[in-house]
């Protein structure tokens, strides 16, 4: 009894937290599958698939999804190729300032991003650049700097110095080095920062509503409209669910190669 | 197979000089130990011979070449590091192949050396498993493998046994010295384990503050400590400050003949060097007794209050309270960190 009494607040905490964070996502499960649902009965009165079948035939979504996919490859890619050289820079290259560099990338990314990016529409809009893929990939972009600097600058830090210098030793040049040992040694955690980066922008709204908007749609700006504009709740839960899926696969992957202590790393401790 | 010529060696790190000054001569097939406590410049001197550090000045010769200016992968030679460093990424062979692959060696004549120098470190068959799953000392073993299949001029060894435990150490040790005997490799090996100098060098070069102490054999350095610092530093010594007044120091109620100049002096005396000598000993009283198993390391005060060490036989029996009366046997004396005087049969 006691050990009970003990932990029954811990419980309490556990219930409520069950209950606000599960609760809303099981909700939108059972609209995924909900035919019909009337009000007062707790669950769908009627279960089925068809609203997947019509969300699939819908030819919106499957352009949105390969705007998606092509304005978010585009910009990982970009990211890969700016911020990896920079972040072995950060890790293993000191130059003066270096400190002072990576907290300014830290104070930019705790500015509220919407002031940021509303900013950034207006300038775009001298540059004829709203609603164009263009816009969109540079406004994502700068949303991924900071992910895609820390986490590889964590990954380069934790490759073993007496590593890299063994390599030397046995005659490859820094190079070499480079490719054949602290490459393969940061690439899970590299791996983890790109998919991270993947995620987040595929599932971006802000940016790609205030400079996409109304030419470029990508799948959560659909998700949205469906969800602000239909009467039928169901497509919003359809494309939330099957859109739930891979990011949740890409979370697990994620933290499953990233120690608690990358984060900090990162950071410079 | 080289010979390696340190010639006035200096390595600074802003205002601090790690190594100064260096000047030590390895023969071709020799195994020197750098011996120091940390801090020492010992670890520093083998990464500036390796190339992982620039020399702040002089130079280093490999068979007569001067290598410090090269980057480490144009030197001839081979470092086992204390922390292995071997690439989790890949397996053992690839670990031990990787040198050669670098070098363009055809795939058989690769395969053939790695299973050769997995066969000398004891690791036959061992070639497919991933290095974190080998346990510390198999790890340190594919390090050396690593080291040795590239046949260098000279391997370099950072305390290389310092993780593992003794016991494993100790055998380790003895298989590195029959492979490094074998070979015939001119090696330098990084400790501050003075057991593990005292066991596997041909010389020792003490090191204290990047200065060289002293270079010898084994029984040099033990027996005739050059410096105070060595003196104290090798084995067990009784380091007792003393005053010479007239060619004779007061010690313990006695006078000890010191045929030196008058002023200060250390004198170095090991507790082993103490004979019983009921006629003209000191009188001592012994303050504590600790069993260090084929014998007994007795601390005992003099009559003027002096501590010092002294090893008996365990069959002696001594307990705490004793009062013993014991003869010093041969001792050294030190001024300004330097050996002036060395007693051959102890005293007069």
């Amino acid at each position: 009894m006691r050990a009970l009494r003990f932990h029954a607040p811990g419980m309490i905490l556990a219930l409520g937290l069950i209950l606000f964070i599960l609760l809303p996502v099981l909700t939108v499960f059972l609209w995924a599958f909900a035919e019909q649902w009337f009000y007062p009965s707790l669950l769908p009165t009627k279960w089925g698939f068809r609203f997947w079948h019509a969300v699939m035939a819908r030819p919106d979504v499957w352009r949105a999804l390969l705007t998606s996919l092509q304005t978010t490859s585009i910009v990982t890619a970009l990211s890969a190729v700016i911020c990896l050289p920079a972040a072995y820079a950060f890790a293993r290259m000191p130059f003066p300032g270096r400190q002072g560099l990576m907290m300014s990338f830290m104070m930019a990314s705790a500015f509220p991003r919407f002031a940021i990016t509303i900013s950034l529409a207006v300038l775009f809009l001298t540059f004829g650049l709203v609603g164009t893929i263009t816009g969109v990939v540079i406004v994502q972009l700068l949303g991924t700097m900071l992910l895609m600097i820390w986490l590889p600058t964590a990954a380069f830090r934790g490759v073993s110095p007496a590593m890299e210098e063994a390599a030397r030793d046995v005659g490859a040049g820094p190079i070499r080095v480079f490719w054949s040992i602290t490459l393969p040694q940061a690439a899970p955690s590299l791996g983890a920062a790109l998919l991270l980066t993947f995620v987040w922008t595929f599932y971006e709204v802000e940016g790609a509503w205030l400079v996409g908007v109304p030419r470029v749609q990508t799948m959560p700006l659909l998700m949205m409209q469906m969800i602000n504009n239909q009467l039928v709740v169901q497509y919003g839960a359809v494309l939330s669910v099957a859109l739930w899926v891979p990011s949740l696969v890409a979370l697990f992957f994620a933290r499953r190669v990233l120690g608690s202590d990358t984060f900090a790393k990162g950071l410079g401790a | 197979m080289a010979r390696l010529e340190l010639e006035g060696v200096s390595k600074s790190f802003g205002n601090t000089v790690a190594v100064n000054t260096l000047s030590i001569g390895v023969n071709d097939g020799e195994l020197l130990c750098l011996l120091g406590s940390s801090g020492s410049g010992k670890s520093t001197l083998l990464r500036m011979i390796g190339g992982f550090e620039l020399t702040s000045s002089g130079r280093i010769l490999i068979d007569g070449e001067d290598v410090a200016a090269k980057p480490p992968e144009h030197r001839p030679t081979a470092m086992v590091f204390q922390s292995h460093a071997l690439w989790t990424h890949m397996t053992v062979s690839e670990n031990v192949a990787f040198g050669l692959r670098l070098r363009g060696l055809p795939r058989a004549e690769v395969a053939t050396k790695v299973t050769e120098a997995l066969e000398m470190v004891g690791l036959a068959g061992y070639g497919d498993r991933r290095t974190p799953n080998l346990s510390g000392g198999q790890q340190q073993r594919v390090a050396i493998a690593r080291c040795l299949v590239l046949r260098p001029k000279i391997l370099l060894m950072d305390e290389p046994f310092a993780s593992l435990d003794q016991h494993l150490r100790e055998r380790l040790r003895d298989e590195v010295r029959a492979i490094q005997k074998k070979l015939a490799i001119t090696t330098i090996f990084v400790t501050h384990a003075q057991d593990e100098a005292l066991a596997l060098a041909d010389r020792i070069a003490v090191m204290s503050m990047g200065k060289l102490e002293q270079i010898g054999t084994p029984d040099e350095i033990y027996a005739r400590p050059a410096t105070a610092f060595v003196a104290g530093f090798i084995g067990t010594m009784n380091l007792i400050e003393l005053t010479v007044s007239s060619g004779a120091t007061s010690l313990g109620g006695l006078q000890l003949a010191t045929p030196v100049a008058d002023g200060p002096i250390t004198l170095a005396l090991r507790p082993e060097d103490w004979q019983i000598d009921p006629a003209q000993g000191f009188a001592l009283t012994v303050t504590r007794v600790i069993n260090l198993g084929a014998h007994a390391l007795v601390e005992a005060d003099l009559a003027d209050g002096t501590r010092v060490k002294i090893h008996l036989p365990k069959a002696s029996g001594v307990k705490v309270g004793d009062s013993l009366r014991l003869a010093p046997g041969p001792f050294a004396l030190y001024r300004d960190n330097a050996a002036i005087y060395r007693s051959e049969g102890g005293m007069v």
